[in-house]
């Protein structure tokens, strides 16, 4: 039986991890290899590393992470954030990167996507969905955002991520901005919506506050995986602590030490 | 042979496929990957990996074009160590039916399907591993542990006496396909934490081991 997975993301700018972690036994906790390795030997099920600072210098830097993180870190890496044309995708794959996530630039150029699917396969192409609720009489709704949550797109998300999974994505990474930062839980409604309407895993980002909340995501919200960043990198919980708890309330879950 | 050739695993490039994670693995292992195109150098190779990431029937279609089909067919005839991964494995079926029906190389007869309606597509994740056979390639792995999976197709051998090691997910598909030293696996043992580097180090042991005997042979 397919497990669920645990994602820890790494928001890297400029070569640095940049939300503060609380690690002490790392040497260097800014640096995201190292934080790469340490979720590595916890039991991390896959890693994303997103360059939020998306410029051109950093795009260099991301590349020589990706190819030192693979180096020691031997399970699937995501890399997203500035990447706009299958050239900077071919780059990523060249140093390491498993997958490649694609946010603005697919909004902007969706044949971005038809691209990387048919020139390196489905299965590494995911695209990033941000999204906002929308008011809009009784029915729920969600509004796609680009530019780093900053950009109204006036897109629907639902739309947009059927029409994601048409053009090739193999996998899409929701992100509710509404519950990012806020700590009080995954947006559910939107995560359940996306999740039955597509055919290819969904990985439910933005909210984790506590262990319940991943949960919620992977039962209510019908995720395939789940997103966070925070409550690791602050040490809230470790992701054994998380795996541990999500396998005690009878979610199939891949634990680090007892099978590996 | 040099004594510098002794630690070289010879990697297949035929311009697809996850190349650097598969180097990486060999290097964490102590040997020294030499990554190559070239039909000649792979038939002198005492130790070969094909690595697998795209569709069957381009990689079939690549490889052929590289004059490579040949090489694989006469590693796996005179029974020489290859490890194939993913799409790797599945080349070594009879056909596929991703983008229409399409020969591959037919080593072991059987098809390469679609995997079932009715649950996410590509396969994407940690999946259970259950053994089969007691090959020493699942030394020191217990059965049922979890590898890396990410993929839409599944090979179907007629020849169930190939199947080493089986996964569920919506079919039961074969997951580890061993025929003499060939060793396949649909899962990424480069991306599967210690367990996929633990069939790594079997597989270079059971390469060493074998390589003896090819030498008498010879």
């Amino acid at each position: 039986m397919l497990t669920k997975r645990i994602i820890p993301c790494l928001d890297v700018t400029q070569g640095r991890v940049v939300k503060g972690t609380s690690f002490t036994n790392l040497r260097d906790a800014g640096d995201p290899v190292e934080l790469a390795d340490f979720y590595y030997r916890e039991g991390a099920d896959e890693l994303v590393f997103l360059d939020i600072g998306a410029t051109p210098e950093g795009r260099g830097t991301m590349v020589d992470i990706v190819e030192r993180c693979s180096e020691q870190v031997f399970i699937p890496l995501s890399v997203g954030g500035g990447i706009r044309s299958a050239g900077d995708m071919r780059r990523m794959l060249e140093a390491g990167a498993d997958k490649i996530t694609i946010n603005t630039a697919a909004v902007n150029s969706p044949e971005l996507i038809s691209q990387g699917a048919v020139r390196f396969g489905a299965q590494c192409i995911v695209v990033a969905i941000d999204t906002r609720r929308q008011v809009d009489g009784d029915e729920p709704g969600w509004e796609v955002l680009t530019h780093g949550g900053r950009k109204p797109t006036g897109i629907d998300a639902v739309w947009w991520a059927s029409e994601s999974v048409r053009l090739g994505a193999g996998e899409l990474l929701l992100t509710s901005w509404d519950a990012d930062g806020q700590r009080t839980g995954y947006d559910l409604e939107l995560t359940r919506t996306i999740s039955r309407t597509v055919t290819v895993p969904v990985i439910a980002s933005g909210g984790a506050g506590s262990l319940e909340h991943l949960y919620q995501a992977l039962v209510t919200g019908q995720a395939d995986a789940v997103l966070a960043a925070s409550i690791f990198h602050y040490g809230t919980y470790s992701i054994r602590q998380a795996k541990e708890y999500l396998a005690s309330r009878g979610i199939a879950i891949r634990i680090q030490g007892e099978d590996q | 042979m040099k004594s510098s050739d002794r630690r070289e695993i010879t990697i297949i490039d035929y311009g697809a496929g996850n190349l650097r994670s598969v180097a990486n693995a060999v290097i964490k292992l102590g040997y020294e990957p030499v990554v190559t195109g070239n039909p000649d150098k792979v038939l002198a190779a005492r130790i070969v990996i094909l690595p697998g990431v795209g569709a069957a029937a381009d990689t079939v279609h690549s490889l052929r074009e590289l004059g490579m089909e040949a090489v694989i067919r006469r590693l796996v005839r005179e029974k020489r160590p290859l490890l194939a991964i993913c799409v790797g494995l599945q080349v070594m079926l009879s056909e596929t039916e991703e983008g229409g029906r399409h020969p591959c190389f037919g080593i072991v007869p059987g098809r390469v399907k679609r995997l079932p309606e009715g649950q996410k597509v590509p396969h994407m994740g940690w999946n259970q591993v259950k053994q089969r056979t007691s090959h020493p390639i699942f030394q020191g792995i217990p059965d049922e542990a979890n590898f890396y999976f990410a993929h839409s197709y599944y090979a179907d051998p007629s020849d169930t006496s190939a199947v080493a090691g089986t996964t569920d997910c919506g079919a039961s598909i074969c997951s580890v396909l061993i025929k003499d030293n060939l060793v396949a696996t649909q899962f990424h043992p480069e991306k599967s934490g210690d367990y996929g580097l633990r069939i790594y180090t079997n597989f270079l042991r059971l390469a060493e081991q074998s390589q003896p005997e090819r030498r008498t042979r010879q």
